[in-house]
């Protein structure tokens, strides 16, 4: 037996598919974190922008103590509280509707469809999450609109209750498709096991599969509600923009996003009111932020257990 | 004496509590999908009537009042094609990354919270970012490019996740029979993994060609204009939008025939069903091809 020493260089044994190997997974690790790369640079760079507002023309208690949004009045003031409620208002009335919609009709087409409807039913609730929203704007502006003058014969129609129900169908699909996933993710044992000791379907629903796939409906609802903060064209469209401390839902108001979009238009860069603008960018990004943490982090809860 | 498994009064009013909760969820389902086949309904009777060929292929004329759509639907598939350039292949790299590379540490968990949150931040926050980025930072100026970019980053999830379901659908034992016959990680997944997941890719692709038509907020600062009485010549230029053209029509031009955005919308939303249609075909079509 004669051992052979190899000399160092031989033992090399890298060559070009070694290198095109390596390359690649660094271009991949790349793509992987320029996710995070993004998340970091919107908030950079609207802080960039909004920096100077916030050292200069900002004050904590005009901004969330004030309903006086008067940025172009000779003597300006930011008062953002009248926008905040109005947004969150409209969401209010959104997850009115979307929470019992959408958790009810995940939970029938998860227990309860079966075949042929499961799947119809799962493309339809697609094909509404699909919709743009700047034609849901366009919905709530001219059908919603009228339908709420007729019904409810008040003398507008784009108030809190019309964007309410928009938003509310807009976020539904969403809500539903997370909490069907939910809903699927418990184990059929649980159901089998249950079923076996001759619970019905219905109590199997309410006290195995509701409890047990809890957390992930919270989680739709949180990202359902973090939705409705966000969400810009339909609000803007069928809300009525008024700046108002609304005291019904036939109330106009008008939505933090939709200021943004109606006023950054006619702002020029640079100035206090451009700033105030991503100023309240800056509001909406930390809010939306803590939500879709605060989801993520009652999702991982249950895989914890 | 009553049989022996007849059923008894506890279960009847058990089987009938469940028909009743049957019947009240079903009809909460029902009300979710109606109102959007009705709104369908409406927008296609009062929208059709609209719809010819000097609609899709005439400029708007009289201040929006008259005339048709097509520098609208042109910038509309200029926006969509450059956004899939940028959006398509780092949405792919990092599914890939995500699905075959990534180990389960503290950074592919950051990564998906930054997926999640890209996902979940505003659009008008994105158009805000567009704007101090791509507008003034990088200066392309309001252009389709800075546009196509910030509707192509906002979209970037809805890339990484269908790509990365499909590539985590090829089963394991694909890649180790690769592995063993002494490929290298790369040739693996383009040999053997990418062939097998392209479906979803293909999916991802029609789903982000839907998504970014119908976007308006984070285009119409970066580089969606109101009106143009002309066609864009290269990235650098401003383009109309079709999405941000039925906000305008039906919010900002006055004496606008009512029909008009109805034409709009029922485009928009015919473009983006569509679209959504041939990716639930084409995915239950290949749900039925599948060997494994």
């Amino acid at each position: 037996m004669s051992e052979k020493t190899l000399a160092p260089s031989q033992l090399d044994q890298r060559d070009a598919s070694w290198y095109v190997d390596k390359l690649v997974q660094i271009l991949m690790f790349v793509g992987g974190i320029s996710a995070i790369i993004f998340i970091i640079g919107i908030f950079v760079f609207i802080t960039k922008e909004g920096i100077a507002f916030l050292f200069e023309g900002f004050s904590f208690t005009e901004f969330f103590g004030s309903i006086n949004w008067r940025p172009t009045s000779s003597n300006p003031t930011y008062g953002a509280l009248a926008l905040i409620v109005g947004t969150a208002s409209v969401t209010g009335v959104a997850m009115l509707v979307a929470i019992p919609f959408s958790l009810g009709a995940a939970i029938y087409i998860s227990e309860f469809a079966t075949g042929r409807t499961k799947e119809t039913l799962k493309v339809l609730v697609e094909l509404l999450a699909a919709i743009p929203s700047v034609v849901w704007g366009f919905i709530g502006l001219s059908i919603m609109n009228e339908f709420i003058i007729e019904v409810f014969d008040v003398p507008i129609g784009l108030n809190v209750l019309n964007a309410g129900i928009i938003l509310g169908l807009m976020a539904a699909p969403i809500m539903t498709t997370i909490a069907e996933d939910a809903l699927k993710a418990v184990p059929d044992r649980f159901r089998e096991a249950a079923e076996a000791m001759g619970a019905t379907r219905w109590q199997i629903i309410r006290q195995v599969i509701m409890p047990a796939a809890k957390n992930g409906l919270v989680s739709a609802v949180l990202l359902g509600v973090g939705r409705g903060f966000g969400e810009t064209m339909a609000v803007l469209m069928a809300s009525g923009h008024a700046i108002n401390i609304p005291t019904s839902p036939f109330d106009s108001v008008r939505a933090l996003t939709a200021t943004i979009a109606a006023e950054l238009g006619e702002t020029a860069q640079g100035s206090e009111h451009y700033g105030a603008l991503f100023a309240l960018g800056i509001f909406l990004f930390i809010i939306t932020f803590i939500i879709n943490l605060a989801a993520d982090l009652v999702v991982r809860g249950i895989r914890k257990k | 004496m009553t049989a022996r498994f007849a059923a008894t009064e506890l279960n009847l009013s058990n089987y009938r509590t469940e028909r009743r909760y049957r019947l009240m969820l079903f009809s909460m389902t029902a009300m979710l999908v109606l109102p959007v086949l009705i709104i369908l309904a409406i927008l296609i009777l009062k929208g059709a009537p609209m719809i010819s060929w000097e609609f899709l292929f005439e400029f708007p004329r009289r201040g929006m009042t008259e005339g048709g759509i097509y520098p609208a639907l042109l910038g509309t598939i200029f926006i969509v094609v450059v956004d899939l350039i940028f959006a398509m292949p780092i949405g792919v790299a990092a599914a890939i990354y995500l699905s075959e590379y990534a180990p389960d540490n503290w950074l592919t968990r950051a990564i998906n919270l930054a997926i999640i949150n890209l996902a979940g931040v505003p659009s008008i926050v994105h158009a805000l970012f567009g704007v101090g980025a791509f507008v003034i930072f990088f200066g392309f100026g309001t252009s389709i490019l800075a546009a196509a970019l910030t509707v192509a980053i906002m979209t970037l999830p809805l890339v990484i996740v269908a790509t990365r379901e499909s590539l985590q659908a090829v089963p394991q034992a694909f890649r180790e029979a690769c592995w063993s016959m002494g490929a290298s990680r790369w040739q693996t997944i383009f040999t053997v993994v990418l062939p097998n997941a392209i479906s979803g890719i293909l999916t991802g692709l029609i789903l982000e060609v839907s998504r970014t038509a119908g976007e308006t907020a984070p285009i119409m600062f970066t580089g969606a204009a109101f009106f143009l009485p002309f066609l864009p010549e290269s990235v650098f230029d401003q383009t109309m939008a079709l999405s941000l053209h039925l906000f305008v029509v039906s919010t900002q031009v006055p004496e606008v025939p009512e029909a008009l955005p109805y034409g709009v919308a029922l485009v928009l939303i015919g473009i983006v069903l569509i679209m959504n249609a041939i990716s639930i075909v084409f995915r239950s079509y290949l749900r039925g091809k599948k060997k494994w």
